[in-house]
């Protein structure tokens, strides 16, 4: 009977498509996308609703977390013209290496653009053509736990120095009471453009500029940014475990959400999740604004985000461009926000009573990512991953003792130098 | 009369026969022999993953390995492979990689196959058992042994923190002290199973009556080892040791899913993979792995003869 029954739902779901691709053309797209924390469930949440409405069919293809190996899948099969896949999650420093490969959404999205952040649309511009479409941005905060915070009487750090000094003497302290699995502060310290990330906020908000600057002069090779990078390297083996030089998001979050970091740095993914049943730090912490550096030009946040590209070889270009554009709607948007602390890129969201209600956070970090500090991507071109590459390994030697942070970055300079040549 | 008609046939076998190998030469020079060549040919131009395939690139020479490039304020600087520090050091990981991960592997894959010679009740079992870890894909065991090395929520910190080995848990992947170390451990965990199947192989083609020779004399089993057993199986064993040795001179699955862009572990094909696809520098990638092929057959050609290895034997 089971079977009878089973065998006949596997019919419906194998006719059901063509019975109406006579009446509506139904069509399957795929997207491809990376994903951390829940992404993948919310997404496909959100594809269900857009199936039931459409009639068409929308497969996720998944990736792995790390948005450097999906660059390097992604772009592999965009110069091979793949058709397989119509919709790509494009991370936010791609469009200028990527925009030969994606249609021009400028006017099927017209009417929408204006009700997103200019300046996200800006990013996704490539002489004059949009390359995608915004679908959630990011900034980091600081993740700081209350209840330790308030037991041992301290307040939330303003620098990157008180908070060295109160993770230290937290951390200390629980570990006198015999707590030996807590560690002070985790963050992203792999490898990979999650640590270019991160260190470019050190940098910045010690005043050593942003590795290259907007006109392509390489700033990073400065006294601040030394300060910056031995600052961090102080912390691994004292308020950071050794490892969090493997850690990306997922490893970072992992140690935060089993209680056993008093402060974590991540984007505000990890707020919803935090705050799940599952959690063990639920209702126990908060977020405030990454540190200032002495004497820096005060907190900086490196822009992230994501946005939705459609491959110029899709098969069916105008029902992905449908998807894509309902993905990026303001419905999508405020259901990401509620169920996945995601910002989103529509201004009025920001205002929306029922975001604020389940997700403080998300009116809270407006201001933040308006003010975020963008990757170089722009002036250095084709060469950013490159660039990037030499960033994180300096920046990785110094974190790890290989090397002083004064003859990391006179090296990473020298190459960066090498790299450029006669210009970007 | 005779002559001619046993020239006559062999002349139609050979036909016949290379009428039968054709279908399979032709699917080789299809899948194997044009990518080398185009590889080749690619390190020599200025070809993008973007041009590559539609001839919209240049000829260059042999500027992808040396060149110099004046800046024209009287400074100038060497470019290219082999003026490139990423490089060199990416060889000499994969080197350093090969030597100790292939002697480990030779050493303990001739104790295990000494070890399964021998007759014992369940030996078959102990065969099978013993062959998983090669039968893993590399992408799913390195993602295990990733999992268990990691440094918060891994099983080896654990167990070595419970035993009172360490005080605090390693971070084995991250720390540059170790991170070698642990491609290293993962990769002699999956390939001595292989290693010790060849010479296993090699050990039972062995001859009993030297053996039994040996006994009557009285020798002792460890004389008989080095005097007997390793000279008798060291073509087989010099086999494995040039496949394992080819093999890991190419590593790339492991490192890429284990230690990914770490400046300790990036061997040359991760070199050659992050040049093709993440720097967009086709050209590049091609010339380093052209370079990863040459590098290879070099060491092999001297092996084989330093071995004195006669393969057609």
């Amino acid at each position: 009977m089971v079977q009878a029954k089973s065998l006949c739902a596997a019919l419906l779901v194998g006719v059901s498509p063509l019975a109406l691709a006579g009446a509506a053309t139904a069509a399957e797209v795929s997207i491809v996308s990376g994903a951390v924390g829940n992404d993948l469930q919310i997404l496909r949440e959100m594809l269900d609703i857009w199936q039931e409405r459409t009639g068409h069919t929308a497969n996720i293809v998944s990736m792995p977390p790390s948005t450097t190996d999906q660059f390097g899948q992604y772009r592999l099969w965009l110069a091979a013209g793949n058709a397989d896949i119509d919709v790509y999650r494009v991370d936010v420093i791609w469009a200028p290496q990527l925009a030969d490969h994606f249609l021009d959404l400028t006017e099927a999205a017209a009417d929408v653009i204006p009700n997103h952040f200019p300046s996200i649309i800006e990013s996704q511009t490539v002489d004059g053509k949009l390359v995608a479409l915004p679908f959630f941005t990011d900034a980091p905060a600081l993740y700081y736990r209350t209840d330790l915070l308030e037991k041992h009487g301290f307040e939330v750090p303003k620098t990157w120095a008180e908070l060295t000094e109160t993770a230290q003497a937290i951390m200390d302290a629980e570990r006198a009471e015999g707590d030996s699995d807590i560690y002070g502060f985790v963050f992203q310290g792999a490898p990979y453009e999650g640590l270019t990330c991160n260190a470019l906020e050190w940098v910045k908000s010690h005043g050593g500029g942003q590795i290259v600057e907007p006109d392509g002069e390489i700033s990073v090779n400065s006294p601040n940014a030394v300060a910056a990078l031995e600052m961090a390297a102080s912390w691994i083996g004292t308020i950071a475990p050794e490892g969090v030089l493997s850690y990306k998001e997922e490893d970072a979050r992992g140690v935060w959400q089993t209680g056993n970091a008093v402060f974590m740095r991540n984007w505000p993914y990890a707020y919803s999740l935090g705050n799940g049943d599952d959690s063990a730090v639920k209702g126990l912490f908060d977020v405030a604004p990454l540190p200032m550096g002495e004497g820096g030009e005060g907190s900086a946040a490196t822009l992230g985000g994501w946005n939705l590209a459609v491959s110029k070889y899709s098969q069916n270009p105008e029902v992905a461009i449908d998807l894509a554009l309902f993905l990026a709607s303001e419905e999508v948007q405020k259901y990401q926000a509620l169920n996945a602390s995601r910002l989103p890129t529509i201004m009025s969201l920001y205002d929306d009573p029922e975001i604020a209600e389940a997700q403080p956070i998300i009116p809270q970090w407006k201001d933040i990512f308006l003010q975020a500090v963008p990757r170089p991507s722009a002036p250095t071109k084709t060469s950013y991953n490159e660039v990037s590459q030499e960033f994180w390994t300096a920046v990785h030697n110094t974190l790890s003792g290989n090397g002083s942070a004064a003859d990391n970055l006179a090296n990473l300079e020298r190459n960066l130098r090498r790299l450029r040549g006669a210009g970007w | 009369m005779a002559t001619t008609t046993a020239s006559q046939l062999t002349r139609s076998r050979v036909r016949d026969a290379w009428l039968y190998l054709l279908p399979m030469l032709i699917v080789l020079a299809a899948v194997a022999g044009y990518p080398l060549l185009m590889t080749i040919y690619y390190g020599f131009t200025d070809a993008t993953l973007s041009t590559a395939f539609n001839w919209d690139f240049d000829w260059v020479g042999l500027d992808n390995y040396i060149e110099y490039v004046d800046f024209g304020d009287g400074t100038g600087e060497y470019y290219g492979l082999l003026f490139d520090p990423t490089w060199i050091n990416a060889v000499w990981n994969t080197i350093k990689f090969t030597v100790i991960s292939v002697s480990l592997e030779t050493v303990l894959g001739m104790a295990v196959a000494l070890t399964l010679h021998a007759h014992f009740r369940g030996r078959g079992l102990l065969r099978t058992a013993i062959l998983i870890p090669w039968a893993i894909p590399t992408i799913v065991s390195a993602k295990m042994w990733a999992w268990m090395l990691h440094d918060q929520f891994g099983i080896i910190n654990d167990i070595l923190m419970g035993l009172g080995v360490i005080s605090s848990p390693i971070a084995w992947t991250a720390s540059p002290d170790t991170a070698l170390a642990a491609v290293i451990i993962v990769d002699v965990w999956k390939t001595t199973p292989f290693m010790a199947l060849l010479i296993l192989a090699g050990l039972q083609m062995l001859p009993g009556d030297i053996y039994e020779a040996a006994k009557v004399d009285g020798v002792h089993p460890v004389k008989v080892f080095f005097r007997v057993t390793l000279p008798l199986v060291r073509p087989a064993l010099m086999v494995a040791v040039i496949f394992r040795a080819l093999d890991s001179l190419r590593i790339f699955d492991l490192i890429y899913v284990l230690t990914p862009n770490n400046a300790q572990t990036r061997s040359m094909s991760v070199f050659a993979q992050e040049n093709l696809f993440q720097f967009d520098k086709f050209y590049y990638g091609s010339a380093a792995s052209t370079f990863l092929f040459l590098v290879i057959a070099m060491l092999v050609i001297s092996f084989i003869k330093f071995g004195r290895l006669r393969l057609g034997d």
